[in-house]
């Protein structure tokens, strides 16, 4: 079974869906990316959407769901690059996502992260030393 | 027998022409068709005469019944005539007196003709009646249509109008709203909005809502989407223009609004401006004279 690649990214995990999204391919990346974020104490995750065209409410719940799950496990989601039409559906579905934050493509997606990075590590620093 | 009887009236208008087109043409006139100049007395007879003859021709062919294609051309012109007469702003009585005003004078020429019996005439003018009554319904469902497609055209024309999506700044967008949210207007709104945030790239949208003249739930319900689906793209959306009256019956309504709102676009717009990192200053004297001097396609970037 395919699955959808996580990329560490310093402290963040990059995932890019290329492709359309089926319900089995959301389970596992909901799987892998909870993992993913303990195994490297992750505390952010980026994921780009500008490639994915139609969205359901499953897959509108899977990315409510991810952002929940990396909240509990103390990092946060982005999700960059949603597409106008997804955007209105979602809306319509009545998911607004509200646990998720969004920037318009990677760039601002990644500094939204660094934001937080930054923060905690010069607080992190401080209490170690 | 009943197919002779049309066929005659087309020999009668064909040998009468001369009285019954200016008689035709001076009661159009006195209809006040003429009166405010929207066409001319020269467009006026060749219009007459040129339905007069294609009239004629169809009679010629026996046909009782308007669907026949014997009428066809005479429907066409007549169809044509009425669309122009609508989009020249006729009323729909005066475009229907075209083709019932031609009774008067084509039923005296009728009665004029001595070779005819009182019964044949009667019968005659049974079946033109109903023939020119006919013509005239077709006359006017024509021009309602084309009315209806004027309003149509109207409407999507103010619907596309009135939704522009203006760029203030390098990433600061302005959608000055005017006119009642209905939902598929909100429609339009929304797609216009989310296309131009992402051709832009723009972080904050301004929604004004000061030429909205009332807000109820639906309204207020529909905002609230357009926002949603900002956020969801990446875009902070600030709402401004709301009048006090509004202000109240959204509180009464009891719908929360948990958007940024300004009561102006000037302030929606500083704070979109001081959000990306910006913002407006006044300048000192020294500094007034020098910005006059630099031209004005410079760009008063950053």
């Amino acid at each position: 079974m395919d699955r959808i690649p996580i990329l560490k990214f310093g402290d963040a995990l990059l995932v890019t869906i290329q492709v359309d999204m089926h319900d089995r391919l959301a389970t596992a990346l909901e799987e892998d990316l909870t993992k993913k974020i303990v195994d490297h104490s992750a505390k952010g995750v980026l994921i780009d959407i500008s490639a994915l065209e139609i969205v359901d409410s499953f897959i509108g719940r899977m990315l409510d769901n991810i952002a929940a799950v990396s909240r509990i496990l103390d990092a946060d989601t982005v999700v960059v690059g949603m597409r106008p039409a997804v955007a209105i559906t979602l809306v319509e579905l009545g998911l607004s996502l509200s646990g998720v934050k969004t920037a318009l493509n990677v760039e601002r997606g990644m500094d939204l992260i660094r934001v937080r990075l930054d923060k905690p590590e010069t607080e992190d620093a401080d209490g170690e030393e | 027998m009943a197919g002779a009887d049309v066929s005659t009236v087309a020999t009668l208008v064909a040998s009468n022409e001369q009285t019954i087109l200016p008689e035709w043409i001076e009661l159009q006139k006195k209809a006040g068709t003429l009166q405010t100049g929207r066409i001319t007395e020269g467009e006026l007879s060749s219009q007459s005469r040129e339905f007069l003859h294609l009239l004629r021709d169809g009679l010629a062919k026996g046909a009782n019944d308007v669907a026949n294609a014997a009428y066809m051309p005479a429907k066409d012109m007549l169809g044509n005539l009425s669309r122009s007469r609508a989009l020249q702003g006729f009323s729909p009585s005066e475009t229907a007196t075209f083709i019932f005003s031609l009774k008067q004078p084509l039923f005296s020429a009728l009665n004029r003709d001595k070779t005819l019996s009182p019964a044949q005439v009667a019968q005659i003018t049974w079946a033109t009646t109903l023939l020119l009554d006919e013509l005239g319904l077709y006359t006017l469902e024509v021009f309602q249509k084309s009315r209806e497609e004027v309003i149509m055209r109207q409407q999507r024309e103010i619907s596309e109008l009135s939704t522009p999506v203006v760029k203030l700044w390098d990433g600061v967008l302005a959608l000055p709203l005017i006119g009642t949210l209905d939902s598929q207007r909100t429609q339009v709104v929304m797609e216009n909005l989310l296309q131009e945030i992402v051709d832009t790239e723009a972080e904050i949208a301004i929604i004004d809502i000061t030429g909205v003249p009332t807000v109820d739930t639906l309204t207020a319900q529909h905002l609230l989407k357009t926002v949603a689906a900002a956020r969801l793209m990446g875009a902070d959306c600030i709402i401004s223009g709301i009048r006090p009256q509004i202000a109240q019956t959204i509180v009464h309504l009891g719908v929360e609004l948990n958007v940024i709102s300004k009561a102006t676009l000037a302030d929606a717009f500083a704070v979109a401006l001081s959000r990306t990192g910006r913002g407006v200053r006044k300048l000192k004297p020294g500094e007034i004279e020098k910005a006059r001097k630099t031209t004005p396609e410079q760009h008063p970037a950053e």
